[in-house]
């Protein structure tokens, strides 16, 4: 299968400001390292599924990805094509083909767009369609596709009239209405309410389905994941600390700090096996990030080497990644 | 017993009409006991625990309805008498969201001390600060970061200061408003810990407010379900999960993945929860259910003991209708 997007040695710091007298006298400056060397890719039609606490670097990978962040370092691809330094007109013919969902369906809408508008606006910034009546047939399809219908209805109502549900599918059909090859889906039904989550995530992998779209989706829970995507990357302080297919991720942890993420999801079901705590404290600062494994300060398996040398992501069976001292190849 | 809320009714009112945000929601909690509050955002829940504690905003008001505690009824109480007898020494909260629930300008002794201070007339305030680097203590921080202000706590630390803090004057009762949100998994596990720790120690009564049925099921013994403002099933946890009765608990139940078992579809109920300013007649719950029938249209169902301890407000189980 062919690789949509890639990501190789990806880095993004941020400067942290300080104050005029401290940048004069400080010796060096300070950076939020929080996407450090990373590399992944994500297939055709695949959903990668990229896990991790707040403070993880989930997020501004994601936004890399699509290039709405600058990157400090490493490549990113898209169909072999380097697209690290993609400026201007050759960047926004790009556009076309990733696209990104927002997290939160109650910001990411204009108030004062109807839902029509909204969803017309990449086809006429991006130029995609000749003529006016070629734009509204577009979107009454992909109002269709999303399920809100009929079309006619909601294109002229406006987002305050619609449940978070809905505005998520007018996140969904936006995304879609540009043909994209690509999507990175950023939390898409963290702030929707539960009976209503299924049917989003059913929406976008039936489009995935239909359109043979790939995604990259973002999230902190796992439980959901595990209905969702194909292969999980975990991430760590800007690392990522296991990668490998769904089910042996779930199934079978390898890394520490994956075991505990999986063990600590509470259990619908009075009789289950309850949850466990295995690590003490919170994740560092992205600023101040531990010498040697950055895991290393909360890990219950920490072992000498791991306070000095950091270990390095690699391949212990086929498509299964781990970064961590207990698993040498 | 030592709560029994019977047939509670509040109501805000707003510029476009009343918004009935509970009705005759009823349940009792023991002593050492802890009750689940679940239901989707809006459904009632945090009003229900407002009520209680009567810190409701001032354009609510509780319709009708019986609190007591203790022997004691609420409602029927001065706004003194209340103050003196029960906020924090009988009844604390833990309030949502542990990251901006606490004043930023006071140090977090300052905070307990107060509390402790005006709850407690002759409490010494030497005493008052012992007392708040004991509950920190108890919470599993160091005793001495009692001096420090909430910016300087990460988010997980601020929320054991609240838990810390709403124990203070040695309530009977916690009330644990969304305990978890805002917390990444792993913080919130060792919060859920610590609660479940504590409960037993101090033999605490607690309510625990979430939309996430899975802690619930963690932490408590029974739940009541919550939709749109009316009480729709109420058990002991273990029939909540493994024998639901009303389609809206067995819908919310079908819509939680669960990690620790084989995959299964998961799925969602159709629709969304109504407006409380005009809700639906008759059940509010009858346009996103499957099994709606006639009835369910004209007449709100009365809650009805099913099986011992089972309580669904639901037509299909009415026999006699």
């Amino acid at each position: 299968m062919e690789i949509i997007a890639e990501a190789r040695n990806l880095r993004k710091w941020f400067p942290v400001r300080l104050g005029f007298l401290k940048t004069l006298f400080s010796k060096q400056s300070l950076f939020v390292r929080a996407v450090d060397d990373i590399s992944l890719y994500i297939l055709e039609k695949e959903i990668l599924g990229l896990v991790g606490e707040s403070g993880s670097g989930k997020t501004t990978t994601g936004r890399l990805m699509v290039r709405l962040l600058e990157p400090t370092g490493g490549q990113i691809l898209f169909k072999g094509m380097d697209i690290t330094h993609l400026q201007g007109e050759k960047l926004r013919t790009l556009r076309q083909k990733m696209q990104i969902v927002f997290q939160d369906p109650y910001e990411s809408l204009n108030p004062r767009m109807t839902i029509g508008d909204i969803i017309a606006e990449p086809l006429r910034v991006l130029r995609l369609a000749n003529d006016e009546k070629e734009i509204m047939e577009r979107v009454y399809a992909i109002l269709e596709d999303v399920q809100l219908t009929p079309p006619e209805e909601f294109t002229f109502r406006y987002p305050h009239e619609l449940s978070g549900g809905q505005r998520q599918r007018v996140n969904i059909a936006r995304a879609f209405v540009v043909n994209p090859e690509f999507i990175v889906a950023d939390e898409p039904v963290s702030m929707l309410d539960v009976s209503t989550r299924a049917e989003i995530l059913d929406l976008m992998t039936s489009l995935r389905d239909k359109y043979k779209t790939a995604f990259l989706y973002i999230t902190h829970d796992l439980a959901l994941t595990r209905h969702v995507c194909d292969r999980i990357a975990v991430m760590y302080l800007g690392k990522i600390a296991e990668l490998g297919r769904t089910e042996d991720i779930i199934d079978n942890p390898l890394h520490p700090y994956t075991k505990a993420l999986i063990s600590a999801v509470p259990v619908p079901d009075p009789d289950s096996k309850r949850i466990e705590v295995t690590i003490k404290g919170e994740i560092p600062s992205p600023i101040n990030i531990p010498p040697g494994c950055r895991f290393s300060t909360r890990c219950p398996s920490v072992m000498n080497i791991c306070l000095e040398k950091e270990p390095e992501l690699v391949e212990i069976e086929k498509e299964r990644f781990v970064a961590c001292h207990l698993w040498k190849k | 017993m030592l709560l029994q809320v019977q047939d509670l009714t509040t109501y805000y009112k707003t510029i476009r009409g009343y918004v009935k945000a509970a009705e005759d929601v009823s349940f009792e909690i023991n002593r050492g006991e802890s009750l689940g509050l679940a239901g989707e955002s809006g459904c009632g829940k945090t009003t229900v625990a407002l009520s209680i504690l009567r810190i409701l905003p001032t354009n609510a008001k509780v319709i009708k309805g019986k609190i007591l505690f203790d022997g004691l009824e609420l409602l029927s109480l001065s706004e003194e008498e209340f103050r003196e007898k029960i906020r924090w020494k009988g009844i604390s909260i833990v309030f949502q969201g542990a990251m901006n629930a606490l004043n930023p300008v006071y140090t977090i002794k300052d905070q307990i001390v107060e509390a402790i201070l005006l709850h407690e007339k002759g409490t010494s305030k030497k005493e008052a600060e012992e007392r708040a680097a004991k509950l920190f203590e108890l919470v599993g921080i160091e005793p001495s970061r009692v001096n420090n202000y909430p910016h300087e706590f990460s988010g997980g630390m601020r929320q054991r200061a609240m838990i810390a803090m709403s124990l203070a004057c040695n309530p009977k009762l916690v009330i644990a408003d969304e305990p978890g949100t805002a917390l990444d998994v792993i913080v919130a596990a060792q919060v859920f810990k610590l609660m479940k720790e504590l409960k037993h120690k101090l033999n605490l009564a607690m309510i625990l407010i979430t939309h996430d049925l899975s802690i619930i099921a963690e932490l408590c013994e029974k739940c009541l379900i919550m939709y749109a403002g009316y009480g729709v099933e109420y058990a002991d946890v273990r029939s909540i999960f493994k024998n639901p009765l009303h389609p809206y608990t067995q819908g919310l139940i079908d819509a939680f993945p669960n990690i620790k078992a084989e995959r299964r579809k998961i799925s969602s109920i159709p629709g969304s929860p109504p407006n409380l300013l005009s809700p639906p007649t008759g059940c509010r719950f009858h346009p996103r259910c499957k099994y709606a029938m006639e009835n369910c249209r004209r007449q709100t169902p009365t809650p009805t003991e099913v099986e011992p301890t089972h309580i669904v407000a639901c037509h299909l189980y009415n026999k006699a209708g």
